[in-house]
């Protein structure tokens, strides 16, 4: 919310402070200010003057030769605006001086930070000394002052040159109403009074300890009676919980008055006529959002306030259709429907240049109603963002009845007597209890009851001494409990006054949950190994299926899908994690970084059923993803079996080839296993997959992902120390001629079952096909140890135990070498 | 026979002192010292002496045999050092060539915040402990005191699965869930995953992370809200920082509060860092509200507490000086490999 300072003076008259220390403090007591923008920034040397002369320049066709009274003297300058005619006189224009400065240049362009400087020159050889401006050389638009040209010197128009008094050598920046500062307020949903300046400006009398003043409102209208005009009907009181109307009639549109235009403009708010202006104007005053519908096109002049029927469609006054049903509130005349309530009002009913008579409208509505029609309406207005705040239905008596004053104080037409309010229930104030030391208790502090109840004496917050309650009035709609009050003598005590302690009590143990103690050795063994933390997105695109070579049927692509995503490309929850780690790194190739290596830990969400019912499985994945230098299948399980090593997972781990990964190479796979269960996968990223992922045809991506849920079950921090061997290791070498279609783990596995206790390691030292080695064999060769704890073994005992494992070795096909 | 022993013994000392090496070092010893040596030698005239001059004589002997000897261990000693000198004076290495590093992995910038956050807390006896990510929006909303309608459930722009079931918007709904466990007294922080479809600039992104806490207990107060999330400040961000708090308004807490650090470039005179304000806005705040205590099962009128939420990547961006979140979720290498 955007308002001018000048604004909330006029009900807090003693405010005197620089817009720096009020930006402060009202931040302090808790009505945030965002920023503020001095309007005259800039602006040095500004007058008003009057034109005497102008004449044709001698030597250039577009400039002429202005003699510019500006009070003191008379100066001459030369302007190339096309608004200035030859022989033209007596307008009034806003002209910099000899050394002033403006803010930006004619192009209406973001202006610059310190300014433009005007100096006195020559243009074309003829003297100049200053400058006429434009409007946006002073730093504004044509928006906001819509009297400006579209191009050319901004021109004083004769009202405000009697409405102000205006004479040559008087101040242009009071005169555009550019002596303001405008501050901008960031204010909670909490606050509904706020979105007022009469709210802004009863904290900033709070705050500074100075007194407010609502304005003064007059009793309004001529001798006849409103009822004679118009019925007004609520049907649905839940809904509306109160309806004022009042007419005006006799509508005579004209400018509205300087000062009113420069509130609305220094609000932002583009000044139109007097009749906008005043709905706008109390807008902006009260928070209360008010309508105008045009009298004669209301059928049976009559207001019937009740929800559409579904099905129907109504057109609002942007011209668009919109689709309604039997939960969207309705303003209805007679016969038809002529305003989405609270939203916007119709086509067939807006104010035209021919109005005569006015309805206005200021209504209450249910905030969760006015939020959810509009957002099914798909039309959000700033009276619905309002109105959808929950609103004090006491405060639409008083903004309409200010409405009726500002017609008849600007003339703008023939205020109609008396007022239409359905109004069944009255909205009381709301009374809460009274408890110092509650209070004091909650804040750790030491406030005395006195301090709270001058507190909110400031606040406008009534005291029933008799029952010890504080009674809220209706604009304040958040104070319902004791914590409520607390907040607020809290705020005016001095948030920053209160003193830092720790909490006592009962001690608490500091730790990490199993789970997260189990991924911090993951990072760690991930980055130890060369790999750095990446961190992805969880919502992806479902192409991403296609990009994997995932088939059409796979239980992968069942994934949960968001209602309002940001865009297909974060439409789904992934259901892997392979996609986010392949998008980085194809992310870093593409940058030309060599040898990268990444990792991932977060989840995957897989739905128990869809659409969802109940919430998924979030499952944490460990993703590692390489390419580059120093990278194969076997580093990277070599990181899986470190990382298993150190937590506490020290069975073999077993590798599958015969795995279903359509995304990896056919030949360069496998699921790992442990313990017999599956608890991730790795391998060589499909080059199809690769090429998917803007990898240049031949470079190699390997992935590892482990799945922590299954993982975890495995785990754990407890270590036993087994002794260090006394007794000398029996090392044997076998060298063998085996089958090609015989894996390596295979001859692993029997080599365990077979060795006996007394096997204490093997270790693969050659491995090798190729020429020497017969057609459909590989060689390779083993180095076994053997050991007991308690003795030296003996020839015969491991001569014993070679002979088992040999016997099992040709049950293989594999023949020892000699 | 003194004087020729005499003799004998500084003739050797004279040979061992110009001594070059071991090899000649070793050759004075069998002169002198070997079966045949020149003292030896004299050692077998004993048979000739007087008996009652024999331990006198062989006390001469010896002792001069005893000064070759000191004499022999102290020049090997100085040679074999030599040959040391000279062996390492021959290794010399250029120190300056480049190093072969282990090439380890980087953390990501920010879990090496979050790191130092859960050390800040967990050293204080809070527990971290996490919560789903797809969350019901009861959790999410109606139990943090957001009823259905209430205009916060627009603020927070929150992607929706089904009516009922939402990414979590904050980390705000574990509160609830481990308030509803009914284990008092509480002290937590869950640092999680949150989502709000913000679209991605240099500022916003529609997943980040953020950090909840929670402190449940009896007599807990305002005031230690402020010390704890002072500490917090000082901790993270040095022990000069001060803290600001001010007013603010979140449906689950009240009082509630937003809170500023002095800005750790300029110390607080303002800068282009912290916008010439001097403050920077790092955290929301405050009190639980008595109405989620008794949602979650908790009596308000005996317990009460505090609660506060930290963005992650704010934290992170700000102390480590980044200046466009995209850079987070990029995963360069060469932007990880500076942290």
């Amino acid at each position: 919310m955007n308002t001018p300072l000048s604004w909330i003076k006029d009900y807090v008259p003693g405010l005197s402070c620089t817009a720096q220390e009020y930006s402060d403090r009202m931040t302090l007591t808790g009505t945030k200010v965002e920023g503020y923008k001095k309007l005259d920034k800039n602006l040095e040397k500004l007058v008003v003057g009057e034109v005497l002369s102008v004449e044709k320049h001698p030597d250039a066709d577009k400039l002429v030769v202005c003699q510019v009274n500006v009070g003191t003297e008379t100066v001459q300058i030369v302007t190339g605006a096309p608004n200035i005619p030859v022989g033209s006189k007596g307008q009034y224009v806003p002209v910099v001086l000899d050394g002033g400065k403006v803010a930006g240049g004619h192009d209406g362009g973001p202006l610059p930070e310190e300014g433009v400087k005007i100096k006195a020159g020559k243009l074309r050889g003829v003297p100049s000394n200053g400058m006429m401006c434009s409007i946006e050389e002073l730093g504004s638009d044509h928006n906001a002052y819509p009297l400006a040209p579209e191009s050319g010197i901004y021109i004083f128009d004769e009202a405000l040159i009697r409405e102000l008094g205006l004479k040559p050598g008087d101040s242009a920046v009071k005169a555009l109403g550019m002596d303001d500062v405008v501050v901008e307020y960031e204010i909670t949903s909490n606050r509904v009074d706020c979105y007022g300046v009469i709210g802004i400006a009863r904290e900033a009398a709070a705050t500074f300890g100075e007194s407010f003043r609502l304005p003064e409102v007059k009793e309004t209208g001529n001798s006849e009676d409103i009822n004679d005009y118009l019925k007004v009907q609520v049907e649905d009181t839940k809904l509306c919980p109160r309806y004022c109307a009042r007419m005006v009639k006799n509508i005579r549109f004209a400018p509205s008055p300087e000062w009113m235009q420069k509130r609305l403009r220094n609000s932002g708010i583009r000044p139109i006529n007097n009749l906008v202006d005043i709905t706008n104007f109390v807008m902006e005053e009260y928070g209360q959002p008010m309508h105008a519908y045009d009298y004669d096109t209301i059928a049976g002049h009559e207001i019937v306030v009740k929800c559409a029927a579904d099905g129907d469609e109504f057109e609002t006054l942007d011209g668009q259709v919109r689709k309604l049903d039997h939960t969207m509130l309705m303003i209805n005349d007679g016969e038809k429907a002529v305003g989405l309530a609270g939203i916007m009002g119709g086509e067939n009913s807006k104010i035209t240049d021919h109005v005569h008579t006015v309805v206005f409208e200021a209504a209450n509505f249910d905030g969760v109603n006015i939020r959810l029609s509009a957002k099914k309406a798909g039309l959000r207005t700033d009276a619905s963002s309002i109105f959808e705040k929950g609103l004090d239905p006491n405060n639409a008596e008083a903004a309409i009845n200010r409405a009726c004053q500002l017609v008849e104080e600007l003339g703008c037409g023939e205020v109609v007597g008396g007022m239409i309010d359905v109004y069944p229930v009255k909205d009381e104030p709301v009374r809460v209890a009274f408890e110092p030391e509650r209070i004091n208790s909650l804040l750790g502090t030491d406030i005395s009851p006195e301090e709270m109840k001058a507190i909110f004496r400031k606040l406008d917050l009534g005291f029933d001494e008799d029952t010890q309650e504080v009674v809220v009035p209706t604009f304040r709609r958040d104070l319902h409990c004791m914590a409520d009050l607390a907040e607020e003598v809290l705020r005016f005590h001095g948030y920053d006054t209160i003193e830092s302690t720790l909490p006592v009590g009962e001690a608490t143990t500091g730790k990490l949950s199993y789970k997260l103690r189990i991924d911090q050795v993951a990072r760690n063994i991930a980055e130890f190994a060369g790999f750095s933390h990446a961190m992805t997105y969880a919502f992806e695109s479902p192409k991403v299926y296609d990009k994997l070579l995932i088939p059409e049927d796979s239980s992968l692509r069942k994934a949960i899908v968001i209602q309002n995503p940001l865009g297909e490309d974060f439409s789904i929850m992934r259901t892997q994690s392979l996609n986010a780690i392949l998008t980085s790194l194809s992310l870093n190739y593409n940058r030309r970084n060599p040898d990268v290596r990444l990792y991932d830990l977060s989840n995957i969400y897989i739905p128990k059923s869809l659409p969802l019912t109940e919430l998924p499985e979030e499952r944490e994945q460990l993703t590692l993803g390489a390419y580059g230098e120093g990278m194969d299948f076997y580093v990277m399980k070599g990181v899986i079996e470190e990382l298993f090593e150190h937590i506490g997972m020290q069975d073999k781990v077993h590798y599958e080839p015969s795995c279903d990964r359509p995304y990896l190479h056919p030949g360069r796979k496998a699921d790992i296993l442990y313990q017999g269960q599956t608890v991730g996968y790795l391998g060589e990223v499909h080059p199809e997959v690769c090429g998917n992922y803007d990898f240049k045809e031949g470079v190699r991506v390997y992935v590892a992902v482990l799945d922590m849920p299954a993982v975890i079950p495995f785990t754990g921090f407890d270590r036993h120390y087994e002794g260090i061997a006394k007794y000398p290791a029996t090392t044997r070498d076998i060298s063998m001629l085996v089958p090609k279609t015989v894996l390596v783990g295979q001859i692993e596995d029997l080599l365990a079952q077979r060795g006996g206790k007394i096997l204490e390691s093997y270790k693969l030292f050659d491995i090798y096909e190729g020429s020497q080695v017969q057609e459909g064999y590989k060689s390779v060769a083993y180095s076994l140890s053997f050991r007991a704890k308690d003795r030296t073994l003996t020839d015969e005992e491991v001569g014993a135990a070679m002979k088992k494992i040999l016997q099992g070795l040709s049950g293989l096909g594999i023949e020892l070498r000699s | 026979m003194n004087e020729q022993l005499a003799k004998i013994t500084e003739e050797a000392l004279g040979k061992i002192s110009g001594a070059e090496n071991l090899d000649a070092l070793n050759e004075v010893r069998v002169e002198y010292l070997g079966k045949k040596g020149h003292i030896t030698a004299v050692m077998k005239e004993m048979k000739n002496v007087a008996p009652e001059d024999r331990p006198a004589f062989g006390q001469m002997v010896n002792d001069a045999r005893s000064k070759v000897e000191e004499a022999l261990e102290a020049a090997k000693e100085a040679l074999s050092q030599a040959a040391i000198r000279e062996r390492l004076a021959a290794e010399v290495i250029d120190v300056t060539l480049p190093a072969r590093k282990a090439s380890i992995g980087h953390g990501h910038p920010c879990q090496i915040a979050l790191d130092e956050v859960e050390r800040i807390f967990i050293g204080m006896g809070y527990e971290v402990v996490e919560g789903p990510e797809i969350e019901w929006q009861e959790y999410n909303f109606t139990k943090l005191n957001i009823p259905e309608g209430h205009p916060a459930r627009d603020e927070q722009d929150t992607f929706y699965i089904t009516d009922e079931i939402l990414l979590r918007s904050q980390t705000s709904p574990v509160q609830a869930r481990v308030m509803e466990q009914g284990k008092l007294p509480i002290r937590m922080i869950a640092p999680g995953r949150v989502f709000r479809s913000d679209s991605i600039d240099a500022t916003h992104s529609p997943s980040f992370n953020q950090i909840e806490g929670l402190v449940v207990d009896k007599h807990i107060t305002m005031t230690d809200l402020k010390g704890t999330l002072d500490e917090f400040a000082k901790e993270l961000f040095g022990p000069e920082t001060k803290t600001r708090f001010r007013p603010h308004h979140f449906p689950f807490t009240e009082p509630s509060a937003e809170v500023d650090v002095s800005c750790f470039k300029c110390g607080g005179k303002g800068c282009r860092f912290c916008k010439g304000e001097g403050w920077i806005e790092i955290l929301g705040c405050g009190m639980v509200h008595p109405h989620v205590l008794d949602m979650c099962g908790i009596d308000s009128r005996e317990y009460t507490g505090f609660a506060f939420g930290v963005g992650l990547e704010r934290i992170a961006l700000l102390k480590y000086e980044i200046d466009d979140m995209r850079l987070l979720y990029e995963n360069d290498q060469r932007f990880l490999n500076q942290f």
